[in-house]
């Protein structure tokens, strides 16, 4: 019992540490579960930042299940995952809830109107990033153009995108284009 | 029942979003659109919360919008909807993890996926650029091209762009520092 409630505790922190998401999370990560319970090493730890990177899904929550399933079997995996959510959970609900009242007032208004202005530019910057590992050559830029024009003009859902390009993906390196 | 299909919705989104918090943006639109949950204003406000809040952006996203939906049971129904197949995918390959790293068709398929994902969330940031720096609604009356830009908001975009990605002692600080700039900003020109 002591043992979950470590996992969880420790994965508590790394949620409320976790500021942004992504590559933020490692030296939290580094410090709470290498240096401090040897749960993984760090090659593990890196392993696994990388599967859960190309897994669906929250890439640390992901993370967070392996090292949980390492140290404690499943019942680790399940537990140190709700352990990663809990604080965004409370936090969130928080905020959500006093957001709510203070929708309409005009100041918050304003404020959101400029933040959205802001938005635009971290969802760019977002994208030249992961474009940079994902764009690699003719082919993966063919697959760019042809998703975000048709999401962008056609109403598709995500996952149709998400499936055809997986096998494209795969008949494409099977065709000898990858690469070029 | 709206807590059923708020599970079902979020365990779609994180069965196919691949590639991180952002990649749950295209999903949250499509769930907009076809749920009339929330708006698209919404949504790019939620995205500056969950940017500026601790934790995961895909779980404080998926807490938000289940929020907004169904009250605290939603934001519990739609996080844990959104972190169930990620559990049961990482379960099943955590046995074989090197196995599955080196599986040729693994990596072909996350190959054509990688793009997929940038494309599509390139595409829900044209939706965050129409909703912000455009104004439609004020085009379509006048027709007038020039009525069609957001004056403020676009030189806003333009030194927010440049100081995120040129200024060297501005470019690696934390988005919530140009979120609250923006926020003054925002108020100070009442945007």
């Amino acid at each position: 019992m002591k043992k979950y409630w470590e996992l969880f505790l420790a994965f508590a922190r790394v949620g409320v540490m976790t500021f942004g998401g992504g590559y933020a999370m490692i030296p939290i990560l580094e410090r709470e579960i290498i240096d401090k319970h040897h749960w993984a090493t760090s090659e593990e730890l890196m392993d696994y930042y990388a599967v859960g990177q190309c897994t669906p899904g929250v890439i640390s929550v992901n993370t967070a299940t392996f090292i949980g399933y390492k140290y404690a079997g499943v019942s680790g995996g399940i537990i140190a995952t709700l352990g990663v959510v809990f604080p965004s959970l409370v936090i969130i609900t928080v905020i959500a809830g006093i957001l709510t009242s203070f929708a309409d007032v005009p100041a918050v208004k304003s404020a959101f109107a400029g933040i959205r202005v802001c938005v635009c530019v971290l969802i760019f910057n977002a994208v030249v990033k992961l474009w940079k590992k994902a764009v690699v050559d003719k082919a993966t830029l063919a697959i760019f153009l042809a998703v975000f024009l048709l999401s962008v003009f056609l109403d598709v859902s995500p996952v149709v995108f998400v499936v055809l390009s997986a096998a494209a993906g795969i008949a494409l390196t099977r065709m000898g284009v990858r690469g070029k | 029942m709206i807590l059923l299909r708020l599970f079902f919705e979020f365990f779609k989104t994180g069965l196919f979003a691949v590639g991180g918090g952002m990649a749950t943006l295209p999903f949250m639109y499509d769930i907009a659109d076809r749920t009339g949950w929330f708006t698209h204003e919404m949504l790019a406000d939620m995205i500056a919360v969950s940017e500026s809040t601790p934790g995961p952006i895909g779980v404080n996203m998926a807490t938000y919008v289940g929020y907004a939906t169904a009250g605290i049971p939603g934001s519990v129904i739609a996080t844990l909807g959104l972190i169930t197949p990620s559990v049961m995918i990482i379960l099943l390959i955590a046995r074989a993890l090197k196995a599955f790293r080196d599986n040729p068709t693994v990596d072909a398929g996350f190959y054509g996926l990688r793009p997929c994902s940038v494309g599509l969330i390139a595409a829900a940031g044209v939706l965050v650029v129409r909703l912000a720096l455009l104004d439609t609604a004020r085009y379509a009356a006048t027709g007038v091209l020039t009525d069609l830009f957001n004056c403020k908001a676009l030189l806003l975009a333009a030194v927010l762009f440049v100081c995120t990605r040129y200024v060297k002692k501005l470019k690696g600080l934390h988005p919530i520092v140009f979120i609250l700039g923006s926020a003054v900003v925002g108020i100070a020109f009442s945007f």
